[in-house]
């Protein structure tokens, strides 16, 4: 390919200020589509297109009843999808940011659509558009890249949507004499968003204040007119154009204190669109006679002819033209391409690729070439590589990096990742202009793109190639979470929306492709679903969320309160299953709730356990309801022994011996009755009995006969113990205990001899020594159990009598205990000992 | 970092790390002077993960305990409370900072609140509902779920853990049992292997499984090489026995006599006095606070052992310094020197013999009383089915008596269950006895101990009886000195949990195990999560590491037995021990009795 061949496309405006045409795609939509008929619009970034016919224009209509058509296509002119329009009649039709079809009606309604002509949603600008009539309206990109839209009523007062996402309408200051018709109008988004009005020779800013008045304007043009006919502003809001009745194009900045020129287009009729192409051109298309016209900042033109009708897409590297035929970019020849490809053109770019091309052929000369770039290789690398992004043609693509390729091998030392970068991306880029997907993006709009690849997959994604979507995301080794996470989940999405498909399988086949990837939210897809009122499915779905916490709150939302408990229990976090618990109290009749409750041991147990913190009575309610008789008598029990409750101690004892009662638990009830009869006394001998005084109450049966002891109250003592069935066993442990304590010595042998004890006589040694009385202890040694006799010898301190004890009973274990027990102290007794150690074990 | 966390083939040491890592961070975000009030039982085992020191250097100034009380005045920026999400503390957190903000200082003070180890949806309710929620700052967590103790011991601290899930059927710290599990597969792997047995052990793993599934894309560092190769997980209520036998190792008579609390205990002083200290000192304090882990070199060495072969130990070892200080007269200069080098050392050692010989004594004093002598008795009788299906004249004795309430208790739940559950008139004699020596509280005690199975009515099997045959959890001949058996830890009884970690970890074990696991309460968990190489070559000769989970609290004897075995010859086992709480007899019972 020959340099007169690359640059035949490209044109000068001005000194070194080149610009090129070439052509995209070739439509596929002919020779259905005649855009004179038309009227088109098209997303910014290479997105869809959008006609619907022009009414002013009489045309055939077939088939559609009258109804007005939308059709949606892609950049290559596939058509995407087709649909009636039933509403009000459109004042204008727009793409926003996200690539959502925007109608404006002339009541003011937007409504909008999705580009496969899904209804998503509508809303009002305002009620006083809706009461006037929206005339005109434009949409606009703020600097902070959301989608604005401004109306002109019939009144011709204009109002501002700065964000569709988030609708608010504010209506900006009015034009003086405001009765009179603009005659143009345009949007300036800068840091606030205004709008330029013109009104035949008038210009006016209006702000958005309404109180602001608003003072002519005055532009520094020379050439007569009477009124301006279109204005337009570049897409960095920095440039102006307007073009008046005299067919003079006026070019400058916006605040209108520079004049880059006036230009005589000799051409009155007002254009059917004007643009900025870039910051340094703009570009004219008159219908009447298919001419497009390109004037350079400075002045310079260029006219090209069309056979029909095209429409103009501004982007922010271009202006695309689509016409019947053809979708082509008109855009200013980046510098670097320009170093590489223009004629005479010395920089190294264009040597290396010389160079290539000769050694492709086998000539010699690529030797020559290469020599002349030779220090300046890298850069001449550098330029290949840059250049090559900005071309669509394959062809020049491979040349380029062919080039880069074999500049390279020149160079020992030099980092590839730029090389290896440029062809990852021109691979996508390729995929994604590929005439079957239709997004023609250039890399500039690619680099520009808020999150780059990020939003590559959504649009590829808003236009259900998820299969692509995901190659790509696998090719440029995005992570699962940016990349295939990301596209499976809204696949999933797409695919519950689809209401023909059933439910098992939908949620089956989501199951399968998406397996428990990290990154995916099945609970996402199944709000999803829930808001396509596909509540089943949503239920199906969510059977796959790992996550227990956004599972259970789906569901609590969808009204599904059992499976929200039952998953809240099945994830074990109890804090969960209280959520639901509470929010199910709130939102349940008590008895449903209740009976809900019940049916899960673990969600009972907590209830109560709440209850029992936060509500008593409602504890009470369930033990009644549960015929929890135990734990009722447990609550009073409880009560009773509870300080701040001393005074209805009897009646709770009471309510706890008839609730053990009725469940059967007679012992229990005995006890409580017993206890109920405890206070009584101890309340009636605090007061009979003088010396009881404040000893008896809230003691325990055992506790008060002690007590009665320890004043000498026997008789009473006596009778306590008969009527609360003291065993004989126990009290005689206390009359000794008592009595040893008491230093009784005379009392407690005549109590020894008074009859048999049935503890034993070795208690008696016990508390005789418990009270450091090793004397009266010994007295009892002769009467203590033969089996235990070493020990209380040993105990008191006898060792040689535990060890002929010992001895006699012949008890080894008892012998060699008591010589532990002897230490070095004694050592006659510890041979004694050993020898009878030795005779017992030869005698064995 | 503390040294005596490191050492095993699990870095234990990483977890005071990451928990130090997390508070701290947690203090500098807010900048300024700060009080600290803590909960009380979190106060000790944080004291395990940063020091006053560490605290201090982030500017807290003031530490307090989280009481129903109004605050001291103080200067401070910010009042951070520390507490677990519990109810109760929640009103004290609210009463707190009601009171303080009225103070003249505390209009400029910032109050926060950690939660330890997390949030509670009641919690935060309830500090709504107390009209707090909006004046307390920050509320954060301060993610601890498992507090270091040893190189070999981690445990939550958590001591109504059986109480709640056992007698509350509330689950709530399960699952908090099987986030620490989680945790420790963040920090160590995931491990490859599960054994466990009981209702809860099965519940907890399959927690962990979901969370695990939940987690699934977050941590990464889970797919790095295990350095645990197997977890047994093992339900409290599964063994009973064990935590009701008196311990009789040395650390493990320490905890029942004294209590260890963060690996402290406090000591009556006079033994650690000498005899002009005891008259001259007038005794300011009463108590001698020690503190007992690893770090103590000779604690080390004698925490497992029995007590009876402590006495013998000390003396040598307390022999080998005297000859090391005496031997000097016939050094050369080089010995000399290098004797110089090594007194501290020598010094030191000989200190820690001096106040481990009076512990020993305080120890002494008590096993040789004939309470304690009496008690053990009727418990190893128990313990060999003598006599367990008649009211006990012992016990009855010990109500006579008016003995703790606890340690009645104690008695009588290990005569249950060796007898395998009581006759009807047997269990309702005892409680009769009891509620007219105790009042109703006993009554109330009685009740939750029959909830959660310590105390219940005969059923036709006898498990204990099978079970003691078939775990041999007697083992009458063994030596206390230099024993061949775990059974040393409680001088007789084997504790059955330890029996089954050896049954599960030895060679041919499982084989002898699956006969006796029906007899035991609650399902077996089995699982391969994924093959470790060292478990799909079986090579016996590839140390293993095995974690030992005990839901409900593991005794002192316990893990000593688990030590024991990994130190047996033939054996190829490292053990880390995790438990919800360290526990005793007492400590056990009082959680599920008390209110």
């Amino acid at each position: 390919m020959s340099a007169a061949i690359l640059t035949a496309d490209w044109f000068l405006l001005g000194r070194d200020l080149y610009y090129r045409k070439f052509e995209i795609y070739n439509m596929f939509w002919q020779p259905n589509v005649n855009l004179s008929n038309f009227i088109a619009s098209s997303a910014s970034y290479g997105g869809p297109i959008a006609i619907r016919h022009n009414e002013q224009k009489f045309v055939k209509v077939q088939g559609s009843g009258g109804q007005p058509v939308i059709s949606i296509f892609s950049g290559s002119g596939t058509q995407i999808a087709s649909f009636k329009w039933t509403r009000r009649p459109i004042v204008h039709m727009g793409w926003t940011n996200d690539e959502e079809l925007v109608c404006i009606q002339e009541d003011g309604m937007v409504v909008i659509h999705d580009m496969f002509g899904k209804y998503q949603h509508v809303f009002s600008i305002s009620q006083k558009v809706q009461d006037t009539k929206v005339v005109d309206a434009k949409m606009f990109t703020n600097p902070q890249n959301l989608t604005g839209i401004a109306v002109l009523t019939s009144n011709f007062k204009v109002f501002l949507i700065n964000n569709i996402k988030e609708p608010k309408t504010r209506q900006l200051s009015e034009l003086p004499r405001s009765n009179i018709q603009p005659t143009s109008w345009v949007v300036l988004s800068e840091d606030t968003t205004d709008v330029l009005i013109a009104r035949g020779e008038e210009l006016y800013r209006l702000k958005q204040d309404e109180h602001h008045i608003s003072a002519m304007l005055e532009p520094d043009i020379t050439n007569k007119y009477t009124a301006i006919l279109e204005m337009c502003v570049s897409l960095n809001a920095r440039h102006l154009a307007f073009f008046t009745d005299s067919g003079i194009l006026w070019l400058g900045s916006t605040d209108l204190r520079t004049k880059y020129c006036e230009f005589d287009t000799n051409n009155v009729h007002k254009p059917k669109q004007m643009t900025w192409c870039g910051n340094e051109a703009i570009v004219l298309f008159w219908e009447q006679d298919h001419s497009l016209l390109v004037v350079g900042k400075y002045g310079q033109k260029v006219t090209y002819y069309y056979d029909s009708s095209v429409h103009l897409v501004p982007e922010l590297d271009g202006v695309r033209i689509i016409s019947n035929m053809q979708h082509e970019l008109l855009q200013k020849v980046p510098d670097v391409v320009q170093k590489i490809f223009r004629i005479n053109s010395t920089d190294p770019g264009s040597f290396l690729l010389e160079a290539s091309k000769q050694f492709q052929k086998g000539s010699h000369k690529a030797n020559e070439y290469i020599s002349l770039v030779k220090n300046d290789l890298q850069t001449a690398v550098n330029q290949c590589i840059e250049a090559v992004g900005y071309e669509f043609d394959t062809e020049i693509q491979k040349m380029l990096i062919r080039a880069a390729q074999f500049g390279k091998c020149f160079l020992s030392d030099m980092n590839s990742d730029s090389y290896v970068h440029m062809c990852r991306l021109l691979r996508v880029l390729n995929a994604v202009r590929d005439p079957k997907v239709g997004i023609p993006l250039t890399i500039t709009q690619l680099n520009y793109m808020k999150g780059r690849f990020q939003e590559l997959l959504k649009r590829l994604i808003t236009r259900n190639m998820y299969y692509l979507a995901l190659q790509i995301a696998k090719y440029l080794k995005l992570s699962e979470k940016d990349g295939s996470s990301y596209i499976l989940v809204h696949w999933a999405k797409h695919k519950v929306g689809q209401s023909q498909l059933e439910e098992e399988t939908v949620a089956r086949e989501i199951a399968e492709k998406l397996g428990h990837t990290s990154g995916i939210s099945y609970s996402d897809i199944a709000a999803t679903a829930s808001e396509c009122g596909r509540k089943k499915l949503a239920i199906k779905l969510l059977d796959y969320e790992p996550k227990a916490s956004k599972q259970v709150k789906l569901l609590l939302e969808l009204e599904e309160n059992t499976p929200a408990l039952v998953k809240a229990i099945e994830s074990g976090d109890t804090d969960l299953i209280h959520m639901v618990i509470i929010k199910l109290r709130d939102k349940m009749p008590l008895g449903d709730f209740k009976m809900t409750v019940r049916s899960f041991p673990v969600a009972q147990a907590l209830y109560i356990k709440y209850c029992k913190e936060h509500n008593q009575q409602a504890l009470n309610e369930i033990y009644i309801q549960e015929d929890d008789f135990s734990s009722q008598a447990e609550t009073f029990i409880a009560d009773s022994l509870d300080d701040r409750k001393n005074h209805m101690k009897e009646s709770l004892l009471s309510s706890a011996a008839e609730a053990y009662k009725k469940g059967r638990k007679d012992l229990y009830a005995l006890m409580c009755e017993e206890a109920v009869k405890l206070s009584r006394f101890q309340k009636e001998h605090e007061e009979k009995v003088p010396s009881a005084k404040n000893k008896l109450l809230d003691k325990s049966v055992n506790a008060t006969c002690r007590a009665l002891l320890e004043i000498n109250e026997l008789k009473l003592a006596e009778k306590f113990r008969n009527e609360f069935k003291i065993p004989d066993k126990r009290y005689w442990w206390l009359r000794i205990s008592c009595l040893a304590q008491q230093n009784d010595w005379t009392e407690l042998e005549k109590f020894s001899k008074l009859k048999k004890s049935p503890i034993g006589y070795a208690p008696f040694v016990d508390v005789c020594l418990d009270n450091n009385n090793r004397q009266e202890a010994m007295k009892y040694l002769p009467r203590v159990s033969e089996d235990c006799k070493v020990k209380y010898f040993i105990k008191v301190g006898c060792l040689e009598e535990a060890a002929d004890v010992a001895f006699q009973q012949r008890d080894l274990q008892g012998l060699m205990y008591v010589q532990s027990k002897c230490g070095n102290q004694f050592p006659s007794l510890l041979e004694k000992i050993n020898n009878m150690i030795s005779q017992l074990d030869t005698r064995r | 970092m503390s040294q005596h966390l490191q050492g095993g083939k699990v870095d234990i040491s990483l977890i005071q790390t990451s928990a130090r890592k997390n508070l701290i961070n947690l203090l500098d975000k807010c900048s300024g002077k700060k009080a600290l009030v803590w909960d009380n039982s979190l106060a000790g085992p944080v004291g395990l993960i940063a020091q006053y020191a560490t605290l201090r250097d982030h500017t807290v100034t003031k530490m307090y305990p989280l009481r129903p009380i109004p605050l001291p005045e103080t200067d401070v920026d910010h009042v951070i409370f520390i507490s677990r999400p519990k109810l109760h503390l929640m009103d004290y957190i609210a009463q707190n900072v009601h009171s303080d903000s009225k103070t003249k200082s505390g209009s400029r003070k910032q109050y926060h609140l950690f939660f330890v180890p997390k949030k509670s949806l009641l919690c935060m309710e309830r500090l709504k509902h107390k009209g707090v929620f909006g004046s307390v700052i920050l509320i954060d967590e301060f993610k601890c779920q498992l507090f270091p103790f040893e190189s070999d011991v981690v445990s939550m601290e958590i001591t109504e853990v059986f109480r709640e899930y056992n007698m509350e059927n509330d689950p709530t710290y399960l699952y908090q049992t099987a986030q620490a599990i989680i945790y420790l597969q963040q920090m160590y792997g995931r491990i490859p292997k599960a054994w466990g047995k009981g209702v809860a052990a099965k519940q907890v793993w399959d927690l962990v499984m979901r969370l695990q599934r939940e987690n699934n894309n977050e941590d990464q560092k889970t797919n790095q090489q295990p350095c645990v190769d197997q977890i047994i997980l093992i339900d409290r209520s599964v063994d009973l026995i064990t935590p009701l036998a008196t311990q009789l190792t040395y650390e493990g008579l320490i905890d029942e006599i004294f209590g260890i609390n963060n690996s402290t205990a406090l000591f009556p002083i006079d033994h650690f006095l000498s005899s002009e200290e005891k008259t001259t000192e007038s005794l300011s304090e009463d108590k001698k606070q020690i503190i007992l882990n690893s770090a103590d070199k000779l604690y080390a060495d004698i925490r497992d052992k029995n007590f009876n072969a402590v006495g013998a130990y000390l003396s040598k070892q307390a022999k080998a310094i005297s000859a090391q200080c005496e031997s000097t007269q016939e050094k050369s200069v080089q010995e000399m020197k290098l004797y110089v080098q090594r007194l501290p050392q020598i010094l030191a050692k000989k200190k820690q013999i001096a106040t481990h010989t009076a512990i020993a004594e305080c120890i002494k004093e008590v096993t040789d009383s004939y309470d304690f002598l009496d008690y053990l008795q009727a418990e190893q009788e128990f313990l060999n089915c003598i006599e367990v299906d008649k009211p006990s004249p012992y016990i009855e004795q010990m109500i006579a008596q008016g003995k703790p309430l606890v340690k009645v208790l104690r008695l009588m739940c290990l005569q249950c269950i060796a007898n395998s559950g009581f006759k009807p008139k047997v269990l309702e004699g005892y409680k009769r006895e009891l509620v007219q020596e105790y009042g109703m509280n006993a009554l109330l005690a009685v009740s939750k101990l029959e909830k959660v199975g310590l105390l219940k009515l005969q059923s036709s099997t006898r498990q204990y009886v099978a079970l003691r045959k078939a775990l041999r959890l007697i083992m009458e001949d063994t030596s206390e000195i230099n024993p061949t058996d775990i059974s040393y830890v409680h001088s007789i009884y084997a504790p059955l949990s330890i029996r089954l970690a050896e049954h599960v970890t030895k060679s041919g074990g499982m084989k002898q195990l699956q006969e006796v696991l029906g007899l035991l309460p609650g399902p077996t968990l089995d699982e391969t999560v994924t093959a470790s190489p060292g478990l799909i070559t079986g090579n016996s000769d590839t140390p293993m590491t095995v974690l030992v989970f005990f839901i409900g609290g593991c005794t002192f004897s316990e893990i000593s037995a688990l030590r024991f075995l990994s130190q047996q010859e033939d054996s190829n086992v490292e053990f880390l021990i995790a438990t919800t709480k360290v526990i005793n007899g007492y400590t056990f019972l009082n959680s599920i009795i008390e209110n």
